[in-house]
């Protein structure tokens, strides 16, 4: 009974460039995840405030999303797009900048808006809340990206109809070192990756 | 046909036992986890929490090892211990292990060293603790706040009925730190007496420390209980707020309920979240309410252990499972009036009752929500 699912889209966001179906549609020259970040925000018109209260790995998983959700989304229905996403180092960026604020009791100040980021899947409530997804999500966490894994798992989502279409893949952030790698998946014949699959993708 | 899928084995360490009959005997006793704490080191103020005593962790973990572990990876360890042991299942590559946890060896980050960078790493945390089994399948972590331990149920049903695995081993886990309980106090959510979830008076969460291990398996002639519907929704409306219509966990016990082919009214029993925080409560209240699961005795293990995080669904759920078993409604510890603005039916003291299908819950941080639905087995005579 299980049916056949292909990949619809992906995307890779490190080195301050963002390729789309294996088109580059945004490239800067060097500069830190802020700073591309904000100039990728900017680039693609993208109109949501609380973009800038996000920590660099909700953004780095907002900006990915972005792009492959806004043409599958549409405000008048309800979008059945699951989230499934993992990296290695959870969200310790952050955890470590929330322990620096209490590790000096002379200067100790536990902040709520930087707490609330100490969580990984924090990013998945980000895009829910972005694209009114009330939809399953997950977060993994891996030594490094099994796409085995998290390709059989996304596959099971679509089989048992838990999701029509789920988002998957990595998004991993530390001290300003980052890689995003991002699918659809759904039942929709497409035949565009056909020979492909996520690793193949994920590895170009 | 789609496979079944069976919990066959549970156990947990807490501040009130070491193993599963340890810990029923201390919640029909009545007795709470949670004391008042004054320990610099973890807080500047006073505090209520439940905490596990570190020589009663060390006298347990001597006895089946003397390598050097973190506190977490012992607690773990401990939990899982007896259970691969009896289980006697195989680790070959179709049993795989699952660990969820919300904060991990965070721990590690107080003292700066790249050793101990290194060691508050998830993954390498689960690696530590496969290892010291001899795993041969990668480690799987689930990371989502405070719903981790039960999603961890769920993630095990839908890989096993894939037929990926036979046979899954989960082990959920978090410890009361200087990190967690400074950022709960920095959201104001730290209750100043042991939680009352549910009460009129209650002004918050106490948070505890535990570990629980389950094995969960295709294979049933052991089973404690069946894993018969699940399922995981996000509110998508706050990153820490739960959404006032409860609409996350709305829809996932529905679709929970739907998977498993039962009615709302079938419910005997919901072992919630109850997190004793003024929104979290009452937006549970709202969504059973929505779903016309009111009149469903409803408890909260909050009172007896803290709010322990990615621990809280697995160790609920291996509590819950002897309730049914034991056909035992237990107390929801710290209830008095209640304190929520719709009618639910919140167990005031043990009663007897039978129990065919509970309902497990629980909501967190990034707007996410997880509903599971098990059914008891009957076991035939031989």
């Amino acid at each position: 009974m299980t049916q056949k699912t292909y990949i619809q889209s992906y995307i890779t966001i490190q080195n301050n460039e963002i390729v789309l179906n294996g088109d580059s549609i945004f490239k800067i020259e060097p500069t830190d995840f802020a700073d591309f970040s904000k100039q990728a925000y900017r680039h693609f018109e993208i109109q949501y405030p609380k973009f800038f209260k996000m920590d660099a790995l909700s953004k780095l998983a907002f900006l990915g999303s972005e792009l492959l959700l806004s043409p599958l989304v549409s405000a008048d229905q309800e979008n059945n797009i699951a989230l499934v996403l993992a990296n290695k180092s959870s969200s310790l960026d952050t955890d470590v900048k929330y322990q620096e604020s209490i590790s000096d009791k002379d200067n100790y100040f536990p902040s709520p808006a930087v707490f609330v980021y100490t969580l990984p899947n924090i990013c998945l409530g980000e895009i829910s809340i972005r694209h009114q997804l009330k939809s399953e999500n997950t977060f993994f966490i891996f030594d490094a990206f099994n796409t085995e894994f998290l390709s059989n798992y996304s596959n099971i989502l679509l089989n048992t109809n838990k999701a029509d279409v789920v988002l998957c893949g990595w998004v991993e952030f530390f001290n300003d070192s980052y890689k995003a790698f991002l699918c659809t998946i759904s039942k929709e014949e497409n035949t565009k990756y056909k020979n492909e699959n996520i690793n193949t993708l994920y590895n170009k | 046909m789609i496979r079944e899928v069976y919990i066959t084995e549970t156990n947990c360490i807490t501040p009130l036992g070491f193993d599963v009959p340890s810990n029923i005997s201390a919640i029909v006793h009545g007795d709470s986890g949670i004391q008042r704490h004054e320990d610099a080191s973890l807080m500047p103020v006073p505090f209520y929490a439940s905490i596990i005593s570190n020589e009663k962790i060390n006298a347990a973990f001597e006895k089946i090892s003397s390598t050097k572990y973190s506190r977490l990876e012992k607690l773990m360890i401990l939990a899982l211990e007896p259970i691969i042991k009896n289980s006697k299942v195989a680790l070959n590559s179709k049993t795989a292990f699952i660990l969820s946890t919300t904060k991990g060896n965070v721990t590690a980050l107080k003292v700066d060293s790249e050793e101990n960078f290194n060691n508050a790493h998830l993954d390498v945390l689960a690696q530590n603790v496969a290892d010291f089994f001899q795993f041969k399948t990668q480690p799987i972590v689930v990371s989502n706040a405070c719903v981790s331990g039960i999603l961890a149920v769920s993630v095990a049903k839908r890989m096993i009925q894939s037929e990926l695995y036979d046979n899954i081993f989960i082990v959920a886990g978090d410890e009361v730190s200087e990190f967690v309980l400074s950022g709960f106090n920095a959201f104001q959510a730290m209750s100043d007496s042991p939680c009352k979830p549910y009460s009129k008076n209650r002004t918050g969460v106490s948070l505890g420390e535990a570990t629980a291990a389950v094995l969960v398996s295709a294979e049933g002639e052991k089973a404690k209980i069946k894993v018969i519907g699940d399922s995981s929704i996000n509110d998508a409306n706050h990153i820490s707020g739960p959404s006032r219509t409860g609409e996350g966990l709305f829809r996932s016990i529905q679709n929970a309920l739907q998977e498993a082919q039962i009615n709302a009214s079938q419910i005997d029993y919901i072992s919630a979240h109850g997190t004793a925080t003024p929104f979290n409560d009452e937006m549970e209240a709202i969504a059973l309410n929505r779903l016309d699961l009111q009149k469903a005795p409803i408890n909260s293990l909050k009172g007896f252990y803290g709010h322990t995080l990615g621990a809280s669904g697995l160790l609920e759920t291996v509590i819950a499972i002897e309730s049914v078993n034991q056909n035992m409604l237990f107390e929801s510890k710290g209830f008095d009036e209640i304190g929520v603005s719709e009618t639910i039916n919140v167990i005031h003291k043990n009663e007897e009752a039978k129990i065919k299908y509970f309902l497990k819950t629980a909501s967190g941080f990034g707007g996410c929500n997880t509903a599971v639905v098990f059914e008891k087995v009957k076991h035939e005579l031989h």
